[in-house]
C-alpha cells in the first residue's frame, strides 16, 4: 500500500505531466527513497496508481541501473569502474572490498550493511579512482583510505 | 586569455548566489534578447556566432533551432532541455559548470527557450551529481523568486517554468531521443528520426536538447556579439572549449582554453605532461567513443575539423590517456564492457554484437585468445558501425575497438601468439557480472 505521503508526492509529479504513466520513474523513485528498494508489492501498487500494466512498469523499472528490484543493505557503494578509473587502478579498490566485505558485486553483506556495485563513470574522472557510498563521493582513492571510510557507515 | 564559462568559478567555493551573479553582469542577456530581440535575431545571432554543440555532435546551435516550428501556427506547449547526463566514461566537464554556476546555465536556458518561444524547460541531471542536484536546485528558486522564472518574466510577457529531472542510471539517456523517452518516464530506447524532436520531441512537441555547455556560451553570445565568440577561437572553430585529461598525468583536470588549443599544449602545460615513470602510449581524444589518437597526432588543434580528419572525433573535448604500463587490449575491453552493460537492447547488432566483442577481447586479455578473433573483432567494427545500428551507441563504441586494432595491432597479436597479457602487472580485467 502507498501511503498518504508517498501518494501525495507523486500527486505531484503526475501534475507535471500530461498523462499519469508519464510520472512512472518518478513514483518509483519515491518509493525506492521509503523502502530502499521496489519490491513486487509497490511495483504492483505503483503500476496501479499511475495506470500502467505491472509488466510495463517492471520493464521501465528493470531497464534502469538505480532502480532497485531487490532489497539493498543499509548503504550502497557504487564503485566506479569505467576507464579513468580502470587506469587509475580501481580493480585494486574492488579486490579489497571483496575481501573486507566478504561480497562480490550485486550482493548485500551478511549483517545487511553494505551493497556493492559496480557504476560507469560517476564523472569525476580527473581524481580517478572513486565510488560513491549513499550521497556522498570519495575521490583519490587509495586502498589504504578504504577501511577508513567503510567504518563511517554503520 | 578570455574565460567566459568559467571566469566566476573557483574550485572548492560556493557557486554565486543571484545577487552576486547579478553583480558581475549576470542575466543581462535576459533583459537584452527579451526586451530587444525578436527570436528570429537570436537564432540568426548565435548562428553567426558559429556556436557547435558541445555534446560531442558539435552540429550548430543556431541552425538546431531554426527546424523549430515558429510563430502562431507552432504547436505549443514547446520545450527545452538542458542534457546534463554526462555519462560518457572519460568525461567530466558539464560537473564543472552545473556545480560552478547554475545561474549561467538557467541564463543560458531562459535565451534558448525564448529564441524557440518554449515554455517549459528541464534539466536533465545524472543521479551521481548529488551536488550539483542542491546547487540547481537552490538556483531554480532564486530565479523564480526574482523573476527570471514563471509567468510574464520581467513584464515582457515571455514566459518559462524550470524542472530538475534526476536520472536513474542509463548511458542511453544522454542520446537526445532516448533522453525523451526517459523524461517521459519510458525505458530510454532511442526513438526513428524523422519526425526529429525540434518537431516532434517530448509529449510529442517541438523540442530542443541541448548540451550544458552550449547553453553556458549563450548569455556571452548575446553580450559580446558573433564576432567576438567566433574571435575566441584559435581557428576556423569559434569560443572557448572545456578540456580535460584523465589518466597517468602529473595533473590531472579541466580547463577553459581557446577552441583549437593544440594536443600538446594541454597535455604538456596544463596537465603537467606524463606522471615521472610513465610514457604516452594514445589518448582518445573526447570520452570512451572517440578514435584513438597517438604521437604523431600531438600537435594538432583541438577543434572539430581537425581531429575528424586525422580520424578521430573531438567528442567531449576531454581526453582519456593510455600510458605504457597499461594493457590496451584490457583499456579496450573495459570500453567495451561498458558498452556491451549500457547498450539498450532495442536493435540487434547492438545488443548481440557488443557482448560478443567483449567475450572475445576478454579471451584475448586472458591469453586464451585466437588469431582468427582479430578478424571476427574488425568484421564487428564494420557491421557495428555508422548506418547498420538504430542509433550511434555501437558505432561510438566501435571506435576505440576499430583505432586500437590499427594502432596497437602488434600488442594483440603478442596476447594472442605468446598465450599471456605480455603487460604481467596487470591482471586480466575480469567482467562484474
Amino acid at each position: 500500500m502507498l501511503t498518504a505521503e508517498e501518494k501525495h508526492r507523486i500527486d505531484h509529479e503526475i501534475s507535471l505531466v500530461p498523462a499519469r504513466k508519464n510520472a512512472g520513474i518518478e513514483a518509483l523513485k519515491i518509493v525506492q527513497q521509503s523502502h530502499g528498494w521496489v519490491s513486487d508489492e509497490s511495483l504492483q501498487d505503483v503500476a496501479e496508481y499511475v495506470g500502467m500494466s505491472t509488466a510495463e512498469l517492471d520493464s521501465v523499472a528493470t531497464f534502469y541501473n538505480l532502480i532497485f528490484r531487490r532489497p539493498v543493505g543499509r548503504h550502497v557503494i557504487l564503485l566506479c569502474d569505467s576507464i579513468s578509473c580502470y587506469v587509475m587502478g580501481y580493480e585494486g579498490l574492488r579486490d579489497h572490498l571483496y575481501n573486507t566485505l566478504q561480497i562480490q558485486y550485486g550482493q548485500t553483506t551478511a549483517d545487511g550493511r553494505f551493497t556493492l556495485l559496480p557504476n560507469c563513470c560517476l564523472g569525476t574522472c580527473d581524481c580517478a579512482p572513486a565510488l560513491m557510498i549513499d550521497n556522498d563521493l570519495y575521490r583519490n582513492l587509495t586502498v589504504e583510505q578504504l577501511d577508513e571510510i567503510l567504518s563511517k557507515y554503520t | 586569455m578570455e574565460k567566459p564559462l568559467t571566469q566566476h568559478i573557483v574550485p572548492g567555493r560556493k557557486p554565486l548566489s543571484l545577487k552576486e551573479y547579478e553583480k558581475v553582469g549576470g542575466y543581462q542577456s535576459v533583459r537584452k534578447v527579451l526586451q530587444d530581440m525578436a527570436p528570429a535575431e537570436v537564432q540568426a545571432l548565435v548562428k553567426d556566432a558559429n556556436l557547435r554543440g558541445r555534446g560531442g555532435a558539435g552540429f550548430n546551435t543556431g541552425l538546431k533551432w531554426s527546424f523549430v516550428p515558429m510563430g502562431p501556427e507552432a504547436a505549443t506547449p514547446k520545450y527545452l532541455v538542458a542534457n546534463a547526463d554526462e555519462m560518457e566514461p572519460g568525461t567530466f566537464k558539464d560537473r564543472l559548470l552545473l556545480e560552478g554556476n547554475p545561474h549561467q546555465l538557467i541564463e543560458g536556458m531562459i535565451v534558448a527557450a525564448y529564441a524557440i518561444q518554449a515554455s517549459i524547460s528541464y534539466v536533465f541531471l545524472r543521479w551521481a551529481y548529488k551536488l550539483a542536484a542542491q546547487e540547481i536546485t537552490q538556483a531554480i528558486h532564486e530565479a523564480y523568486k526574482a523573476g527570471y522564472l514563471g509567468k510574464n518574466i520581467l513584464g515582457t510577457g515571455f514566459s518559462l517554468e524550470m524542472h530538475l529531472h534526476t536520472g536513474v542510471g542509463r548511458y542511453m539517456c544522454g542520446e537526445e531521443t532516448a533522453l525523451l523517452n526517459a523524461l517521459e518516464g519510458k525505458r530510454a530506447n532511442p526513438r526513428a528520426k524523422p519526425p526529429f524532436p525540434q518537431v516532434s520531441g517530448l509529449f510529442g512537441k517541438p523540442t530542443i536538447v541541448n548540451n550544458v555547455e552550449t547553453l553556458c556560451n549563450l548569455p556571452h553570445i548575446i553580450n559580446n556579439g558573433a564576432e567576438w565568440f567566433r574571435k575566441l577561437g584559435l581557428t576556423e572553430d569559434a569560443g572557448t572549449k572545456l578540456y580535460g585529461v584523465s589518466g597517468r598525468v602529473k595533473k590531472p583536470g579541466c580547463w577553459e582554453l581557446p577552441m583549437g588549443t593544440t594536443i600538446r599544449e594541454i597535455l604538456e602545460d596544463y596537465a603537467g605532461g606524463m606522471q615521472d615513470g610513465y610514457l604516452f602510449k594514445g589518448l582518445l581524444p573526447g570520452g570512451a567513443s572517440t578514435d584513438f589518437l597517438v604521437e604523431e597526432h600531438l600537435d594538432l588543434p583541438m577543434d572539430y575539423g581537425a581531429i575528424q580528419a586525422a580520424g578521430s572525433r573531438m567528442g567531449t573535448g576531454t581526453m582519456i590517456i593510455l600510458d605504457d604500463q597499461t594493457c590496451p587490449v584490457g583499456f579496450v575491453h573495459n570500453l567495451q564492457h561498458f558498452f556491451a552493460q549500457e547498450s539498450c537492447g532495442f536493435c540487434t547488432p547492438c545488443r548481440e554484437g557488443l557482448p560478443w566483442v567483449e567475450k572475445i577481447l576478454l579471451a584475448i586479455d586472458k591469453g586464451e585468445g585466437k588469431p582468427e578473433h582479430l578478424l571476427t573483432l574488425d568484421f564487428h567494427t564494420k557491421y557495428l558501425g555508422p548506418g547498420n545500428t538504430f542509433c550511434a551507441l555501437a558505432p561510438g563504441a566501435m571506435e576505440p575497438l576499430q583505432s586500437a586494432l590499427k594502432y596497437f595491432r602488434e600488442d594483440f597479436e603478442r596476447h594472442i601468439h605468446e598465450h599471456h597479457c605480455p603487460w604481467s602487472k596487470s591482471k586480466a580485467w575480469q567482467p562484474s557480472i
